[in-house]
């Protein structure tokens, strides 16, 4: 058995995130791929008339394939898709963006559009899953972290 | 010679291409993001650029997953419209300047930056919007545009260091081409912004204000922000600001801000939005059209002090 050391990403710990790396693109190439065909007309009328079908083409893992037809577009960024690949197939259905960013943080697309006409998700209590980036950067502000959970609870 | 100057930063939100696409400038949600650059497009009008070098992303409509140039320069004499999914966005084709191009590209890799060189490149919303924010939608655009495609869509997007530095580089390369040419620099993306996973919609005003601040004082702290501060203050998709410090890097170390607009929300973003002039372009334009010996010898002192910082 060969020794496999686990590299530690300090990106993993911003929640919420999937930060879109080389192991992730090595990961997701086929799934990336796939959305990529998207961008012709006649491969979005062929996925269209029948999209198991039109994925046989590309090797993708069952996840993967499971995902893509589920519309689990979450899933899809862990399974190493990236969002403006992924947006592609959004875009194929005909949804505007913030139609997936809805699905993506759990709520409506009109929950989702009036939160960002708020002024968008804080980014207090949002920094990192330790939470040990919660003040560093707001010297000025007395935290609120209640107030950001609540809204984050709230949306997503 | 040419010269550079001055530098804009735009958002590129694919959204703001489609409310233009689609006639709905006039909505008051897109009003309030079109209405920031009506003194913009004065002043570029105004300041009639012969060339507009474009720092955007492609956002995989010209590179897939296939190949990731971290630095992209397009040396063609004209860049298609990419089809987004949806067809091409129905503006005007974007035409290079392939003698200006190339002479950038020689001189900066000679200078140690390995650049990616395209004769062939499809465009996107991520250059597009900001033509149509800058120059509105004319029939053709007013001036060659020189694309440069940083990835950002891969990590690690090259650092905001390396793209300060290779902003300078890019100043060096214009400064020594021959032809007398007014060249504006656009740095595009961003702010504050993040449009995948379960944080998407998270929006930083605090950081952007900080960010703009800063992109006009002292670029050189931006330099030093990682991208793991970036992505966590900013949105996982907001550290495509590094992009912005290639434009400040062009430009003066010392330079007046000629206009600021910033508002929240464009789709998922935050819109910011500066012209940054490099003031040795000013104090000869109101000295009229004879340099006097005095200012001369200010740009002297200038350029000395720019080599020691
Ligand atoms: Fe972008």
């Amino acid at each position: 058995m060969t020794a496999k050391k686990i590299v530690v990403k300090d990106y993993d710990d911003i929640p919420g995130t999937y930060v879109f790396d080389a192991d992730r693109s090595r990961q997701g190439y086929h799934l990336n791929m796939f959305c990529m065909s998207l961008m012709k007309a006649e491969n979005r009328k062929a996925f269209k008339a029948d999209e198991a079908k039109y994925l046989d083409q590309f090797p993708l893992t069952p996840d993967q394939r499971e995902a893509i037809l589920k519309r689990r577009y979450n899933r899809m960024l862990e399974l190493g898709g990236n969002i403006y690949f992924t947006a592609k197939l959004g875009a194929t259905d005909g949804h505007p963006f913030q139609h997936l960013a809805a699905l993506m943080t759990g709520s409506t697309q009109q929950d989702y559009a009036d939160l960002m006409l708020r002024g968008g998700r804080p980014v207090d209590g949002n920094r990192s899953r330790s939470g040990q980036f919660e003040k560093s950067k707001t010297p000025g502000k007395a935290s609120k972290p209640k107030a950001a959970s609540k809204g984050k609870k709230r949306r997503g | 010679m040419a010269r550079i100057i001055a530098g804009v930063t735009s958002s590129h939100v694919p959204a703001i291409g489609a409310a233009i696409d689609n006639h709905r400038t006039g909505e008051p949600y897109w009003q309030r993001v079109f209405e920031g650059f009506e003194r913009s497009k004065e002043w570029i009008a105004k300041a009639k650029p012969d060339v507009v070098i474009g720092v955007y992303n492609d956002h995989a409509s010209a590179f897939s997953v296939e190949i990731i140039p971290t630095f992209a320069l397009g040396t063609a004499a004209e860049f298609a419209i990419a089809d987004e999914g949806w067809g091409p966005r129905p503006v005007p084709v974007v035409k290079g300047h392939p003698e200006l191009a190339a002479h950038i590209a020689q001189s900066v890799i000679l200078d140690e930056f390995d650049l990616t060189l395209c004769n062939k490149m499809e465009v996107d919303h991520g250059l597009t919007v900001p033509l149509n924010l800058m120059f509105g939608t004319p029939k053709e655009w007013p001036c060659p545009v020189i694309p440069l495609a940083v990835n950002v869509v891969q990590y690690p997007p090259p650092t905001g260091n390396r793209c300060f530095m290779l902003g300078k580089a890019i100043r060096k390369a214009v400064e020594s081409y021959p032809e007398d040419l007014k060249v504006v620099v656009f740095g595009t993306g961003g702010m504050s912004h993040q449009i995948s996973g379960q944080r998407a919609g998270l929006i930083n005003s605090k950081f952007d204000h900080a960010f703009l601040d800063n992109l006009t004082k002292n670029p050189k702290k931006l330099t030093r922000l990682s991208h793991l501060e970036l992505m966590r203050e900013a949105g996982a998709e907001g550290v495509e600001m590094v992009m912005w410090l290639i434009m400040r890097g062009a430009l003066d170390d010392k330079v007046d801000e000629v206009y600021r607009f910033y508002t929240v929300p464009a789709s998922n973003t935050a819109v910011g939005h500066i012209i940054l002039a490099n003031r040795v372009k000013a104090s000869r334009k109101s000295a009229g059209k004879k340099v006097p010996a005095k200012l001369k010898r200010a740009a002297a002192r200038q350029k000395i002090q720019r080599i020691r910082g």
